[in-house]
């Protein structure tokens, strides 16, 4: 038997080339490319009042400049609405270059093309733009009061409003015998690859055809945006992702103002050209998530069991809404975890700031929604005097009622329906492992010894694996390699690996001889996308169906071959043979020359298909009716809805009494993805995604002034933890498998990241007794906490000193 | 992020370089580990004409212990000045403060009279050539040398004594007098970040272990390095008994910190009353010869 690479945690195949420098990324593409580099507006919002470039034209080496006046077509017009939505009733999205008014600082003003980078720099610095300043809208309070507009035609600073609701909730809340209201605040933190955008376009004029190369997360539809934008025919088009250094959702925002300007500028100037984002484009130019206020009534009996949620939230969306209203979607959607609301009834205002947008990041709204529902279960726990834990043991779904309904629309415009999984099995492997039983009397030896420690936890259900649908394409060659070809992309996560598992295991061959390529539409032209932690469920699923079906194929012509019936038959270690009797064998690879029959040989493998070999057969065509030469197949998988992961997070930290500074002691993971297809591989996510919890919960913030100036648009202000701030974590797996995908698996991208603010936010509250309502919390904000707590007011409470600056100067 | 064009000297010698640097007077800087200089010229907040790299300068790679002082060439990185064991002998504060300068890597090209020149309020160097009262050596191209003691060196947030056409050739930590601890500590988000506030104590004790003299730099509390006396408030105590949080709360009422993204002003008006009287406490401990003064944790 080939051993079973399923499940097992092999080492990652791309980490030899990755690590040693070998890997291929945007920048290392086109040596010869002219270069881009963009005039940025530095106000938050203004119009332009001209562009004068006379100063720059003597530049030695500049190539070209162009401005919004330069457009024209459909380059011209606004960016795609990517995903519309019938409650998104006023969707803005930006022009490639700022038509007359720009809404954010770093927005794209004018495009330079030089010889280099450092030319194209030089250029932009002497490109002068004037500006009328306009009043800048900054934060949810300012954009709420629609003093001032981010878009003229939309009065009240609203995107979209969405109201979801199962049951009455108003009313089971009065009814309740319990009561809380909370106010909930989560800021922005941002995707943040290693990596930046980037795009390299080739235009060849004699065959009027594109190839495109981007640091995107999505190659296929990228194409088709393309195709559309610069209306060309879509055959003429080709977009290859190479290595990409992340993307954590980023990327998958397409086509940016650049990845439609570069390829048109290539076309017009018939010229190779190159973008590479820097670091500051990318604080200020790209996206960012999270930023959301909640306000969450419910209501509640005396064991803590929920009657009624009402959920109003607060999306400060940026300046505009190209990935439409997806965020808050998914918060509206998944803030319910692994929990019976009672009655639930969410609504959320999407609304319009002169930032920069908003998109998903790893975790997708996920994170605030679980972060609302989480400190909602401390604050009932505690309002009760009951164990944290135990009020969400008695709220949670329980196994029996799996498939769970919860009469709600997902974010795939589906059902919200929970596939499978064991919450109570999963809090009771946690407990053990975090030791929660035992804490109490280990943070009262601490608090004896001077030391502040506590302890939270927090769960989550995630919805993975959305659709509409990936594809695989297959092929056996002749000399018996297999290679794989799937059209999402790959930005580190291992695709490599886990695809070739899943095709090895298929097909019975040795997974050294087997290869995986992604995101490339000249090898594979439909798909969607790598994001929503789907890559394993999508692609691999359509991975393993064409593999079986290339399985299949191998049985029947080898069966043939063979003079053996198909079901007496196994493929083993790349050769087809007779079950109990390995020396009837024949190898794949010459299974595949026959699988193709031929005219012309070019070795002895290929000489056995041609039409005087000894297996050919004259009785019939050499290609069925229903066949088709060589041995290969395609496949999709499209799945009626999401499957649902889950995991349950604790951590222990400790607070210095004097200096209120936050360390992390333990950090303990149960993690339920269904079938685990590498071990390795899903551990590295968590821990990646855990890490990002981290520096949302402890580090990260993008701080903007009352004007909308991003005060840390670098690594030296915005402060992504180190591994020196990244406890060693400890993961438990449970394994419920999936019943909507022939691998039984669920997905197991964003998950690490989900709870990381509420499970912290919980811990730090233990630790120091007054409610945690803000995250981010620095030692500072720690600190000032305390010192309102002493006074007697509750830190949660919010100062009104505390409300952003535009608010407090119209106050 | 690509600095503008600028010409690039290389002087093999300390004549050459004094002569380039006169050459090119205000439109030229100095290269030493450009660890902060290459950052400054990527974002293009300064755009000099010519660059004079001292990198091939190795007459100034050298840490000299003399009798009452450690003096520090100008191409000696962080990690030389570190790793030095006689200068650790002599001045153990010199180690302590460095081990807090950005992480390794940094360190391995950054160089200690680079930090100097640079003038960060918040990097450690200049706040330990405060506190030690020591001084930096400029020369210029003719022979011309100044010897700037550091309350003269440090003018502002990133501006020191230095004049065009100068280069710095060694900085000058004097040893402190006979009886004297010292500790380091500082408060950053992450590990090797710019502290939110940091700060090097000295304590000397008398032959009865009683406190003589207290004197505290500070980074990030002011636009300059920070040094305090507060001798006052512990003069005449036992090391093992003395009053440190009355030093402590002594520095909070001198300093005058401001507040940033990364903390409010009370916050660190507070750090600094505990962070002060924790280093004085080890300082004490370091100069009675019964506690280190808490070396860098690498
Ligand atoms: C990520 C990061 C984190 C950091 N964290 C810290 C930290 O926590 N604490 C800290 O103290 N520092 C920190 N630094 C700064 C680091 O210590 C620098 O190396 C140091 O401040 C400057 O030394 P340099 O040799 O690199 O100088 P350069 O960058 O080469 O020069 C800095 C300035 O000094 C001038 N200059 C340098 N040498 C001379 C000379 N001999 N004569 C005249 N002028 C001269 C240059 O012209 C320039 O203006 C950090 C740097 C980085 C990149």
């Amino acid at each position: 038997m080939t051993t079973k690479l399923f499940g097992e945690p092999i080492p990652r195949r791309e980490d030899p080339r990755l690590v040693s420098g070998a890997g291929r990324y945007l920048d290392d593409l086109g040596p010869d490319a002219l270069a881009v580099a963009f005039v940025r507006s530095p106000h938050a919002h203004a119009r332009i009042i001209d562009i004068d470039v006379t100063d720059a034209l003597d530049v030695d080496g500049l190539v070209a400049i162009y401005t919004y006046e330069d457009l024209a077509g459909r380059v011209a017009e606004p960016l795609p609405v990517l995903i519309p939505h019938p409650a998104l009733h006023a969707p803005r999205t930006a022009h490639p270059l700022a038509n007359g008014v720009v809404r954010h600082v770093g927005e794209a003003v004018a495009m330079v093309v030089a010889t280099d980078r450092y030319v194209a720099e030089d250029v932009c610095d002497r490109i002068r733009v004037g500006y009328r300043p306009l009043p800048a809208v900054v934060g949810i309070d300012a954009a709420c009061a629609a003093t001032h507009r981010v878009h003229e035609d939309v009065p009240d600073n609203t995107a979209a409003r969405l109201v979801q609701e199962v049951g009455d909730a108003p009313a089971a809340i009065a009814a309740a015998p319990y009561r809380l209201e909370l106010e909930l605040e989560i800021e922005r933190s941002a995707s943040m690859p290693m990596e930046g955008r980037g795009v390299y376009a080739r235009w060849d004029a004699a065959d009027r055809s594109l190839r495109v190369y981007s640091s995107t997360q999505t190659s296929t539809s990228l194409r088709f945006a393309l195709a559309t934008k610069l209306e060309l025919p879509v055959d003429r088009v080709e977009v290859v992702t190479p290595d990409v250094g992340g993307g954590f959702g980023v990327k998958i925002v397409h086509p940016w103002p650049e990845e439609v300007l570069v390829p048109w500028a290539a076309i017009r100037l018939g010229r190779e050209l190159r973008w590479t984002e820097d670091r500051r484009e990318h604080f200020v130019a790209s996206a960012h998530e999270r930023g959301q206020r909640h306000r969450v009534r419910v209501g509640f009996d005396a064991d803590g069991r929920l009657r009624g949620l009402d959920v109003t939230f607060w999306h400060d969306n940026g300046a505009y809404t190209p990935y439409g209203i997806i965020v808050p979607v998914i918060t509206a959607t998944q803030l319910l975890g692994p929990y019976r609301p009672g009655a639930y009834r969410v609504e959320f205002a999407s609304l319009y700031t002169n930032t920069v947008q908003v998109t998903p990041y790893r975790g997708a709204g996920r994170p605030q929604g679980v972060y609302a529902m989480e400190r909602t279960m401390d604050a009932i726990a505690q309002q009760l005097g009951i164990d944290r834990a135990t009020v969400r043991e008695r709220n949670f779904i329980q196994p029996e009622q799996m498939p769970y309904d919860h009469g709600m629309i997902f974010q795939d415009g589906r059902p919200l329906i929970y596939d499978s999984g064991d919450y109570p099995a999963a809090m009771a492997m946690l407990k053990e492992l975090v030791g929660w039983d035992d804490f109490a009397a280990y943070r009262e030896r601490a608090r004896a010894a001077g030391r502040r420690v506590g302890i939270g936890l927090a769960c989550y259900v995630e919805g993975t694996g959305v659709g509409p649908y990936e594809g695989a394409h297959v092929r056996v060659e002749t000399t018996g390699q297999v290679v794989v070809a799937t059209g999402l992309t790959s930005q580190g996560q291992g695709h490599e690996t886990v695809f070739a598992q899943v095709a090895a295991d298929a097909l019975g061959v040795p997974i050294d001889d087997v290869t995986v390529v992604t995101g490339d539409t000249r090898r594979f032209k439909y798909a969607v996308g790598t994001f929503a932690s789907r890559a394993a469920v999508m692609s691999g699923s359509a991975v393993a169906l064409a593999a079986g079906k290339v399985r299949d194929k191998a049985v029947r012509i080898a069966a043939e071959a063979l003079e053996a019936d198909p079901g007496d038959l196994e493929i083993v270690d790349g050769a087809v043979q007779v079950k109990g009797d390995p020396a009837a064998r024949i190898a794949l690879g010459t299974v595949a020359a026959l699988a193709n029959p031929l005219r012309y040989s070019f070795d002895a493998q290929t000489a056995l298909a041609t039409q005087f070999a000894k297996a050919a057969r004259v009785d019939r065509p050499p290609v069925a009716d229903d066949d088709e030469p060589g041995l290969e197949a395609t496949d999709y998988y499209s799945p009626i809805r999401s499957t649902f992961a889950y995991g349950m997070h604790a951590a222990i930290v400790e607070t210095d009494p004097e200096t209120a500074d936050i360390r992390v002691l333990r950090y303990c993971v149960v993690h339920d993805c269904g079938n685990l297809i590498n071990p390795r591989i899903v551990a590295g996510q968590v821990h990646g995604g855990v890490a990002q919890g981290i520096g949302g919960a402890l580090y990260e913030r993008l701080a903007y002034d009352r004007d909308g100036q991003l005060l840390n648009a670098s690594f030296m202000d915005f402060l992504m933890p180190y591994a020196s701030e990244v406890p060693a974590i400890e993961i438990a797996h449970l394994q419920t498998p999936s019943p909507l995908n022939p691998l039984g698996v669920k997905g197991a991208g964003e998950a690490g990241v989900i709870p990381g603010s509420a499970v912290l936010a919980s811990a730090i509250e233990d630790a120091e007794g007054f409610r945690i309502s803000r995250m981010p919390i620095s030692p500072s904000e720690l600190w000032e906490l305390r010192q309102r707590h002493a006074t007697g007011a509750s830190p949660a409470d919010r100062d009104p000193a505390d409300r952003d600056p535009v608010d407090r100067e119209g106050s | 992020m690509k600095p503008a064009s600028f010409v690039y000297h290389r002087p093999t010698d300390l004549g050459d370089a004094l002569a380039a640097l006169a050459e090119v007077g205000h439109d030229g800087k100095v290269l030493a580990g450009g660890q902060s200089l290459v950052p400054v010229l990527t974002m293009r907040l300064a755009a000099p004409g010519h660059l004079v790299d001292i990198n091939r300068l190795a007459e100034l790679r050298h840490v000299t212990v003399t009798g009452d002082a450690v003096r520090v060439g100008a191409l000696a990185r962080h990690t030389d000045l570190e790793r030095d064991e006689p200068a650790y002998a002599v001045l153990p504060l010199l180690r302590r403060a460095t081990a807090h300068v950005a992480h390794r890597t940094i360190r391995n090209r950054g160089t200690t009279v680079g930090s100097l020149v640079h003038a960060d309020p918040a990097a450690e160097l200049p706040a330990v050539l405060a506190v030690l009262a020591g001084e930096v050596e400029l020369v210029r191209a003719g022979g011309g040398r100044r010897l700037v003691p550091a309350g003269e060196f440090f003018l502002g947030p990133l501006e020191s004594a230095v004049r065009p056409g100068e280069l710095a050739v060694s900085a000058t930590f004097p040893v402190p007098p006979a009886g004297t601890g010292s500790a380091w500590l500082e408060l950053s988000r992450r590990r090797g970040d710019y502290a939110l506030v940091g700060v090097g104590v000295l304590v000397t004790l008398d032959a009865e272990q009683r406190v003589t003299r207290v004197r505290a730099g500070y980074v990030s509390v002011g636009p300059t390095p920070i040094v305090l006396d507060l001798t006052d408030a512990v003069a005449g105590q036992r090391y093992d008994e003395a009053a440190w949080a009355a030093a402590g709360a002594l520095a909070a009422t001198l300093v005058h910190p401001e507040e940033d993204i990364h903390a409010t002003a009370a916050y660190r008006r507070h750090l600094v009353a505990v962070l002060t009287s924790r280093a004085a406490q080890r300082a004490g401990a370091d100069a009675a010869g019964t506690g280190a003064g808490t070396e860098g944790a690498e």
